[in-house]
């Protein structure tokens, strides 16, 4: 069991930043999930703990091991792909006691430990089986054995829940969930999915281009986004953003103007985004000017699309007992200020509005 | 239902008449020829054409297979395959490693590294054959005096024709083993080496490799010739087979080695289809 530290990593390839200066720390025993969407840096960032990337500038640390130099197979790292590379060849069993028979485990021990971790994940009556035999989600727990035999420090997984279907991918989520935290191995898992993120992580890193936007536990993630970023890739669907400007104690928008609440008294005055969870408007008969745009009923709740004056669009979460405009109905967005959030109008950072 | 019984009828006779064309040159190339060979196989030839062959049914099989001629050509094709393919075999993997990565240039090795594939067996024993030259050759510029010559040696005749054509099967090699690995998932391979493997044992090509060194035959028509093929034990099978047919006008000798080498091909193709088959998986299996 060990920490993992980034302090100033990057990866180039030629001129392109796959991960621009990194700084992280993940701390022993954490489930620390990798979010961003595809192309963000975030599985580079995970290979290159495994070794099957070089670190191009920056120092990466396993435990008090400097590793940018170490080969994969002595970093005592276990991943899980995404698409399991089992050995197609090898039984379960074998699949599963490969990386001890690798590091001259004796037979005995082997298949000891090999039968535990196999046990652990219900795969005991399937020894004998090989990959091709098993449905998606063995091979997957085949996959997730074959990481926890050797006990490594640290546990990479790189999506490893993007080939189930959706009903095994969420039983699966809380397993690995529960033998992480049973294991207390440190672990980081990669994902493009939040909700997979919010769920599982202790800590959360969102990244995008290459670049760390915000590292915190998920609640504050949603509570307090460090940047539009952020606040849009997370919640489903993302924040709501309205560009809107301040005039002494009025936020003016094009469809309409809201009077500045003691909570975001730190605005200053000029350009701004304003940040509204769907869950934060509500339908009434004051706020802003909208049309109905699209009703999209999920049972629970009821997510309206609205297009406001001026053109920005707005998802509004109803509850199931709320009444349901119709499509073109014109409608009032009434906006919680005290759940308002603000953003810079330029670089899109938070402003913490009660400073 | 009886719609359906007439169409898979008419579907069956439309394969058969479009294999019939492929068949017809089987039959007539191929499947004639092989049975008329165990005919011939029976019949002992008077060495001078135009007399009358004589049944001697299988006493002439026993009669070769008893001879130290063909023990001698069974231990030459044994040695020269022990020489070739696993050679052959672990140069090509050795070769499709070195080039199976995204570097800058790499195609340009691949295509040298396969290009031995096409280079025929004529020019390939021509150049070897100046290089092992006892007057204008290798060893002699190094000032070494090869006496006798190599390719007239007993002892390095058979080695010699071995490296000639181990350098033309690293070609082929190359490309099989190169075909395989590129097959072999990336993160299987990643896993793998994560978990401390080194690069995983390939058998692809091994039935390839043993094929093509049994029927070698051009090399050692081009550079040592009938005359001294036995003296120097380079008489393997398929040259021996050559040479009673045209040296030695005897087609009954010949008969009898071919089906030699054929029960040989064939064990070597049924012990892989047992044992390697197995071990071969594809991916998404």
């Amino acid at each position: 069991m060990a920490r993992v530290h980034f302090a100033n990593v990057s990866k180039r390839y030629g001129d392109v930043a796959a991960v621009d200066d990194l700084s992280l720390e993940v701390a022993d025993g954490e489930l620390l999930v990798l979010l961003g969407p595809s192309g963000c840096g975030k599985t580079t960032a995970l290979r290159m703990v495994a070794g099957l990337e070089e670190v191009t500038e920056g120092s990466l640390m396993i435990g008090d091991d400097l590793v940018n130099d170490v080969d994969p197979k002595d970093r005592d790292v276990a991943m899980v792909f995404q698409s399991y590379a089992l050995y197609p060849h090898m039984t379960v069993g074998r699949n599963i006691e490969f990386p001890l028979r690798q590091r001259k485990i004796e037979a005995d021990e082997r298949q000891r430990r090999a039968l535990e971790a196999a046990t652990t994940l219900g795969l005991e009556g399937l020894m004998d089986r090989k990959p091709g035999q098993l449905s998606g989600g063995q091979r997957q727990r085949v996959a997730l054995a074959r990481a926890i035999v050797r006990d490594p420090r640290v546990f990479l997984m790189d999506e490893p829940l993007s080939n189930l279907d959706a009903k095994l991918r969420v039983q699966t989520r809380g397993d690995i969930v529960a033998l992480q935290r049973r294991l207390g191995t440190t672990t980081l898992y990669v994902t493009h999915d939040q909700v997979e993120a919010m769920t599982m992580g202790h800590r959360i890193a969102v990244m995008q281009g290459g670049r760390l936007q915000q590292v915190a536990p998920p609640q504050e993630l949603y509570e307090r986004p460090a940047n539009t970023f952020v606040a849009t890739f997370l919640g489903s669907p993302g924040m709501n953003l309205i560009p809107a400007e301040r005039r002494s104690d009025e936020l003016v928008t094009p469809s309409g103007s809201l009077t500045v609440d003691s909570a975001l008294a730190g605005v200053p005055q000029g350009a701004v985004t304003l940040g509204a969870r769907p869950e934060s408007l509500s339908l009434g008969t004051d706020g802003l000017r909208a049309t109905v745009a699209l009703v999209e009923m999920l049972g629970a709740e009821t997510q309206v699309h609205c297009t406001l004056e001026g053109g920005t669009t707005v998802v509004v979460r109803q509850g199931h007992d709320e009444v349901r405009p119709d499509l073109g109905d014109t409608v009032a967005v009434a906006v919680d200020p005290l759940s308002l959030h603000a953003f810079d109008a330029e670089s899109g950072a938070r402003i913490e509005a009660t400073a | 239902m009886r719609t359906q019984v007439a169409r898979r009828r008419k579907d069956w006779a439309l394969a058969y008449v479009l294999l019939l064309p492929g068949l017809a040159i089987f039959a007539v190339f191929t499947f004639w020829p092989f049975l008329q060979n165990f005919k011939l196989a029976l019949y002992q030839n008077p060495p001078y054409p135009g007399l009358p062959s004589t049944f001697v049914g299988l006493s002439q099989v026993g009669d070769v297979l008893s001879s130290p001629a063909f023990h001698q050509s069974l231990i030459s094709t044994l040695l020269f395959v022990l020489m070739v393919v696993p050679t052959g075999l672990l140069g090509g993997l050795m070769l499709a490693l070195a080039a199976h990565r995204a570097l800058r240039g790499m195609a340009i090795f691949q295509v040298i590294f396969s290009s031995t594939v096409v280079s025929s067996v004529a020019v390939a024993a021509v150049v070897f054959g100046t290089l092992m030259d006892p007057v204008v050759g290798l060893l002699p510029w190094l000032g070494l005096d090869p006496h006798p010559a190599i390719l007239s040696n007993p002892t390095w005749a058979l080695p010699a024709v071995a490296v000639i054509a181990i350098w033309q099967f690293l070609g082929l090699s190359f490309i099989i083993m190169t075909a395989g690995l590129q097959s072999l998932p990336e993160e299987v391979l990643e896993a793998a080496r994560l978990d401390g493997a080194r690069a995983p044992t390939m058998f692809f090509g091994l039935v390839v490799g043993f094929i093509y060194a049994f029927q070698s035959f051009g090399q050692i028509d081009i550079l040592i010739g009938s005359q001294n093929a036995e003296f120097t034990h380079t008489n393997v099978l398929l040259f021996y087979i050559y040479r009673a047919l045209s040296v030695q006008n005897d087609p009954g000798l010949a008969a009898v080695l071919s089906i030699v080498l054929f029960v040989i091909l064939l064990g070597v193709t049924l012990v892989q289809f047992r044992f390697l088959e197995r071990r071969v998986h594809y991916a998404g299996e």
